[in-house]
């Protein structure tokens, strides 16, 4: 889960971490009201998970709380890159003498963490490790270990830190650790950490990622949700406890195991290119169980989008026994009588198979077509939605 | 032979008293698995009936070593427990630990892989099917019953196309077929099994089944142009995710333009993997190379 800029830096103040005053808004009555408590020029940022801001006229200078007040009204409802803003940061203007970068991350490669760092901050780090990269440290961090003063010290000195800014960098080094340990965070990254003209190092943006996996051990991290933005049947799904994943196309999907599904997608896209470029309109993975009431519920969602012209019911029964798949499948278009209203094709392979396709047979429900292969299965969900 | 698996494996269940840990110990032993023993402190000494096959309990997973002689571990213990049941299984320096358990925060995955750096134990998952040398083991929840025992090796990140791709070439047959799982750090790479597979005398053809995410992929193809002489089919799921979304498993995400099927499959062809569009395809040409 990404985070707004705003959450990462409360989260990284709450460790101790250096930041300047400010708060979210929502309105612009409460960005002329955070402002004039701040009582200095400020700066107004769109709060958005996505780069480009400042090109996209998403952050703007105010010199006192009735300008904040006007900018605010400028940018609230902006769309950057496809994303609204619905709340802007208001914080305090800072005077920049200087631009570091600063993150720690999940190195996936190497299974291990790792520390970046570089007096050359401000730009996208992206192009940096491109274009300069000697200029960034790459420090890697034992798990196992963490980090504490000496290996802050280490990072910061790879990154050649000047000596009158060394120990405040190596101090805040260790508290973003902390924040990303203590938080199971897969990337905290600082940019631009900032020296101020009196020589005191800040973080002035900052992008945090929580595993969703560690939710719970952190029951204050539900609050940090985004449930505004999210896709309506997305989180209608959420509700329901459903994998589901809307796209942009015009089959519905329902399948068994993340890698089959996303298979699925791929296979419905192929087929779909002869039929006038037909797409899969979600993933939708609903696990091992397959019982009636989980296909009841993948279906309404999937069924409840106006787009979706087909469905693609594809289950290879591994645990799950297909018998048990086609009970769900009859019994889920039963408890949803008039609302089914779209063909469903289904292709059922695996444990019992042989049963599961019996008692598709026997129910011979009207919207109902029963597919042999996966291929075949797609290329007919894709003609019955073009 | 097979791959770290066969049918002189002891296997023990850190999980076994739980439900899933219950109901798929009950299926690894109909499958034949040779399960000695189960792990849980709070219910050592008792033991737990498996249709008529009763299974002792013990408190630890050394003491359980000692007592049986196992030398495999699979771990069903819930994400709260499964650091501190990986660590244990590492420390009484078991050969294998297979981790089922789904949901694992990647901080503690990546701390239990760093912990068993230079220990005795393989780590496979967490977060996938484990593993099945059919005909002799099974370790972990892969249904014993889609294929036999056979001359091709399988790896993948995803457990439902692993029982795909075992029932599309059921009638060859596999040396071992082992889900390394879907997570952003796991402990047993598709590297580790491309090597294995290539060094174990049994397997002819290698299956390699990646998704997006990560660059774990395009490495498996840089060392199969090094090091693979044995023929390799690929098949890479998620050409149609969107970046930016997580595709069910953890570590499916393309991130930027970084992890796209497109980049894997180019990397895989670029190596001299043939790499199949679809599941089927990927298994006719699977079907040419062994001429089955």
């Amino acid at each position: 889960m990404d985070l707004f800029e705003y959450q990462a830096r409360d989260l990284l103040a709450s460790h101790g971490v250096p930041v300047l005053p400010g708060g979210v808004a929502e309105t612009p009555d409460q960005a002329e009201a955070i402002a004039r408590e701040i009582g200095t020029r400020v700066v107004v940022k769109a709060q958005v998970k996505t780069g480009g801001r400042g090109k996209a006229g998403g952050v703007k200078l105010a010199d006192d709380a009735d300008e904040a007040r006007a900018r605010a009204q400028d940018i609230l409802g902006l769309d950057i890159k496809g994303h609204v803003t619905h709340r802007v940061m208001v914080a305090q203007a800072s005077d920049i003498a200087e631009e570091y970068y600063f993150s720690y991350l999940l190195d996936r490669a190497n299974r291990t963490f790792l520390a970046m760092a570089s007096v050359e901050g401000g730009m996208e780090i992206e192009q940096l490790a491109v274009e300069r990269p000697e200029a960034l440290a790459r420090i890697p961090v034992d798990a196992t270990v963490g980090v504490d003063a000496a290996k802050a010290a280490e990072i910061v000195d790879a990154a050649g830190f000047a000596p009158e800014v060394r120990d405040q960098v190596i101090a805040i080094a260790v508290q973003l650790w902390e924040v990303f340990s203590q938080e199971d965070a897969t990337l905290v990254e600082v940019n631009p950490l900032a020296k101020a003209p009196d020589g005191t190092v800040l973080a002035l943006d900052a992008k945090v990622t929580l595993d969703e996996n560690a939710r719970f051990r952190h029951p204050g991290h539900e609050a940090l949700e985004d449930t505004a933005a999210a896709d309506p049947l997305e989180a209608a799904a959420k509700e329901k406890d459903l994998n589901y994943v809307k796209l942009e196309g015009e089959v519905g999907i329902i399948g068994n195991g993340a890698g089959l599904v996303m298979s699925t997608l791929d296979v419905v896209a192929y087929a779909g290119e002869e039929f006038g470029g037909v797409k899969p309109a979600n993933f939708l993975d609903i696990g091992g169980g397959a019982s009636a009431e989980v296909m009841a519920n993948g279906l309404h969602i999937i069924l409840s989008d106006p787009a979706v012209k087909s469905v693609f019911v594809n289950v290879f029964g591994g645990i799950t026994a297909c018998d048990a798949v086609a009970n769900g499948i009859v019994h889920a278009l039963q408890l949803l009588g008039d609302e089914a209203t779209k063909p469903l094709v289904v292709r059922l392979d695996g444990n019992n198979v042989e049963e599961g396709r019996r008692i598709l047979a026997d129910a011979a429900h009207p919207l109902v077509t029963l597919v042999d292969t996966m291929d075949g299965a797609a290329r007919r969900a894709a003609e019955l939605a073009a | 032979m097979s791959i770290f698996l066969n049918e002189n494996s002891k296997v023990i269940v850190q999980g076994m008293t739980g439900s899933e840990g219950r109901k798929h110990t009950q299926r690894m032993l109909a499958s034949g698995t040779a399960i000695v023993g189960g792990v849980n402190p709070k219910k050592a000494g008792q033991s737990v009936d498996f249709d008529g096959a009763s299974v002792p309990v013990f408190g630890g997973v050394a003491e359980a070593m000692k007592e049986t002689g196992a030398d495999v571990s699979v771990i069903f213990v819930p994400p709260a427990g499964a650091k501190a049941a990986v660590i244990e299984a590492v420390d009484a320096q078991i050969g294998l630990a297979v981790v089922i358990t789904e949901g694992i925060p990647v901080h503690d995955s990546t701390s239990f892989w760093a912990h068993a750096q230079g220990g005795a134990t393989r780590i496979i998952g967490p977060n996938c099917p484990g593993l099945i040398s059919p005909g002799r083991s099974n370790a972990g929840i892969i249904p014993a019953n889609i294929t036999k025992q056979g001359r091709i090796g399988l790896v993948s990140k995803s457990g439902t196309l692993t029982y795909q791709m075992m029932y599309e070439l059921r009638d060859i047959g596999f040396s071992t077929c082992v889900g390394i799982g879907g997570d952003p750090v796991i402990g047993t790479t598709h590297i580790d099994c491309l090597q294995a597979f290539q060094d174990d005398p049994e397997t002819e053809a290698i299956v390699m089944i990646g998704e997006i995410g990560g660059d774990a992929e395009e490495r498996a193809a840089d060392f199969v142009a090094a090091n693979v002489t044995k023929p390799v089919v690929g098949y890479v799921a998620g050409f149609t995710a969107p970046e930016g979304k997580t595709m069910g498993h953890a570590g499916a995400i393309v991130s930027g333009s970084a992890g796209t099927a497109q980049a894997k499959k180019e990397a895989l062809e670029a190596a001299g993997v043939r790499v199949g569009k679809t599941p089927s395809e990927t298994a006719r040409l699977m079907r040419e190379i062994v001429g089955a």
